[in-house]
């Protein structure tokens, strides 16, 4: 298809692209349906926080020679778990400690890549994603994370909306929040995890982010916010890397930019309403 | 008549501010206690422990087997922004051995026949915000009902609401005792709720005198629970409790308009 000039199916006589495109559409929609819950839980700074502890252990793996998914999914499941029950015990001063801590483990990968990696083209990638090193191991792992998550939320629904509502009453009313929490600090970690590659460290938590507000204020429903969300984030990958490809653009920040545009037109399209609704979201 | 729920020696902490002291306190079945106090004295921590949804320092809390509670938060601690219809928050308890999360038809029509019995008729697809006071506060009670608990406890239901909606919120809750739920709440409106229930304790750190309220509305009791003096008159029988010195500050207040 020529569109002003453009062939729009060049790019998929690549393999490389057509990877690139299949990663980027899966990721999107896994951002957006862990990020409706991360959203309603003004989890954002989490979501930021486990991206850059993520990055540190990717680092310190690749410094160590270990499998990415092995040396950054440990340490990153294992922060995750950890700033988890950190936020939850509401300490003063624990969205401070969860930031120095992250940022300090993200700094020591920074340092670690400077003094043992390849030089700048590793920390690039990590930084902002890469589709170039896209390979058929990421597309597994995107894969099975996704169908694991939407498995989970499928099943675990309504303890995940009451425990994201209501956490003393769930708990009274035979919840198990506390694993109920833990279980989405592991799904966010691991969606991270999969998913950096492409969007990179720096723009991830922005794919939590927006989709999600996106759809809160085209809706009032929890249940539908579940399907808008994740449509959102795959329209933004896949619209974001066929443009990243024609204007010769990084990846990660065209999908987000798509995603922001996506935003604004919502933002005006819905008016008042729109606003009211995510006026109430915190630290979006 | 079994004990419920017993608490012996129950002491709370927030870090080193101890909030609740040394409490002593059983609720048989089939009760209704009202805890009274004023604000800051420790009534919602005293609940919480109570569901133990949080822990105590000293002293234990025991639940009899099988014990089934439910949770009325007071209404100014919920995020009314949060996006759920007034069903999704009812069937929101029946969460057990669900593989798949639609709300069944079986749950749609017992939940519009709870929402019917609290007057919240029609109002299930309803955003929870666009309710009144009342109504929220009823959602919630319906949650707590469609739980079918043994106990139901309330936080502060009746604060910031009108005096037409606190008169059928104490119609329903007396029609629920009387059909054998016990009740647990707490208040700080002294005349328009917690003189009318059968037993009060009335909190300050710790429990000052716990009783009916005949017995317990003394003006001794009052200034130790609420740190300030307290008149107590008698009216049909019922203690009707007047702050001292009430009158001396619309006399002032007259006198200032007056000039
Ligand atoms: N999560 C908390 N952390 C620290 N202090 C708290 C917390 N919750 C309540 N408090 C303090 O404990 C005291 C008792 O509070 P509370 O049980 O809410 O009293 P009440 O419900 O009678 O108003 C108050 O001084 C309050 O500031
Ligand atoms: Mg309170």
């Amino acid at each position: 298809m020529i569109l002003l000039g453009l062939d729009l199916f060049e790019p998929y006589h690549f393999a490389f692209f057509r990877n690139g495109v299949l990663v980027a559409t899966i990721a999107g929609a896994l951002c957006g349906v862990l990020g409706v819950f991360v959203v309603l839980r003004g989890m954002s700074y989490i979501g930021h926080g486990l991206s850059h502890a993520v990055f540190g252990g990717a680092a310190a793996s690749a410094v160590m020679g270990l499998n990415y998914f092995v040396g950054a999914g440990v340490w990153g499941v294992w922060s995750g778990v950890l700033i988890g029950r950190i936020a939850r015990r509401r300490i003063i001063g624990a969205d401070a400690a969860i930031g120095v801590v992250t940022t300090a483990s993200f700094a020591l990968g920074l340092a670690l890549l400077n003094r043992y990696g390849q030089a700048k083209k590793s920390i690039e990638a990590v930084l902002f994603g890469s589709v170039l090193g896209v390979k058929t191991s990421d597309i597994i792992a995107v894969t099975v994370v996704t169908v694991v998550v939407v498995i989970i939320v499928v099943m675990a629904y309504r303890k995940m909306v009451f425990a994201t509502f209501d956490p003393d009453v769930a708990e009274v009313t035979g919840v198990q929040v506390q694993w109920v929490e833990a279980l989405l600090m592991v799904m966010l970690s691991l969606t991270i995890l999969v998913t950096m590659r492409v969007i990179g460290t720096l723009l991830i938590s922005a794919l939590l982010v927006i989709p999600a507000s996106v759809s809160r204020m085209t809706t009032n429903s929890i249940a539908r916010m579940l399907w808008v969300s994740p449509a959102v984030g795959a329209a933004s990958g896949f619209i974001g890397m066929n443009m990243a490809y024609h204007l010769d653009t990084s990846v990660s920040a065209t999908i987000i930019l798509v995603a922001a545009a996506m935003f604004a037109v919502v933002y005006g399209a819905t008016g008042v309403r729109g606003r009211v609704r995510i006026s109430a979201l915190h630290h979006v | 008549m079994t004990k419920l729920v017993e608490c012996r020696h129950l002491t709370c902490a927030y870090g080193n501010a101890v909030v609740v002291k040394d409490v002593d306190l059983a609720i048989t079945s089939g009760e209704f206690v009202g805890v009274v106090g004023p604000s800051g004295s420790g009534k919602t921590t005293l609940l919480k422990a109570i569901l133990k949804s949080i822990a105590p320092t000293h002293g234990h809390i025991d639940h009899s087997p099988g014990l089934r509670l439910a949770y009325v938060p007071q209404v100014e601690t919920v995020d009314w922004n949060f996006p759920v219809t007034v069903t999704e928050v009812v069937v929101m308890t029946q969460s057990q051995g669900r593989w798949w999360p639609r709300i069944t038809n079986a749950e749609r029509s017992a939940t519009e026949q709870m929402l019917e019995r609290l007057g919240l008729g029609g109002l299930g697809n309803r955003h929870i915000r666009e309710l009144s006071g009342g109504q929220q506060q009823r959602v919630f009670i319906a949650r707590a009902l469609f739980h079918q608990p043994d106990l139901l406890v309330l936080d502060e239901p009746t604060s910031g609401v009108d005096v037409r909606t606190r008169h059928d919120l104490m119609h329903l809750l007396a029609d629920l005792n009387e059909g054998g739920m016990s009740i647990l709440l707490t208040t700080h409106d002294l005349n328009g709720l917690a003189a009318h229930l059968p037993r009060l304790v009335c909190l300050n750190t710790t429990v000052i005198a716990d009783g009916a309220p005949n017995e317990v509305l003394t003006p001794a009791v009052l200034e130790q629970t609420y740190g300030a003096p307290m008149e107590v008159l008698i009216h049909g029988g019922m203690p009707v409790v007047l702050e001292h010195g009430a009158d001396e500050i619309s006399r002032r207040l007259s006198r200032r308009s007056a000039s």
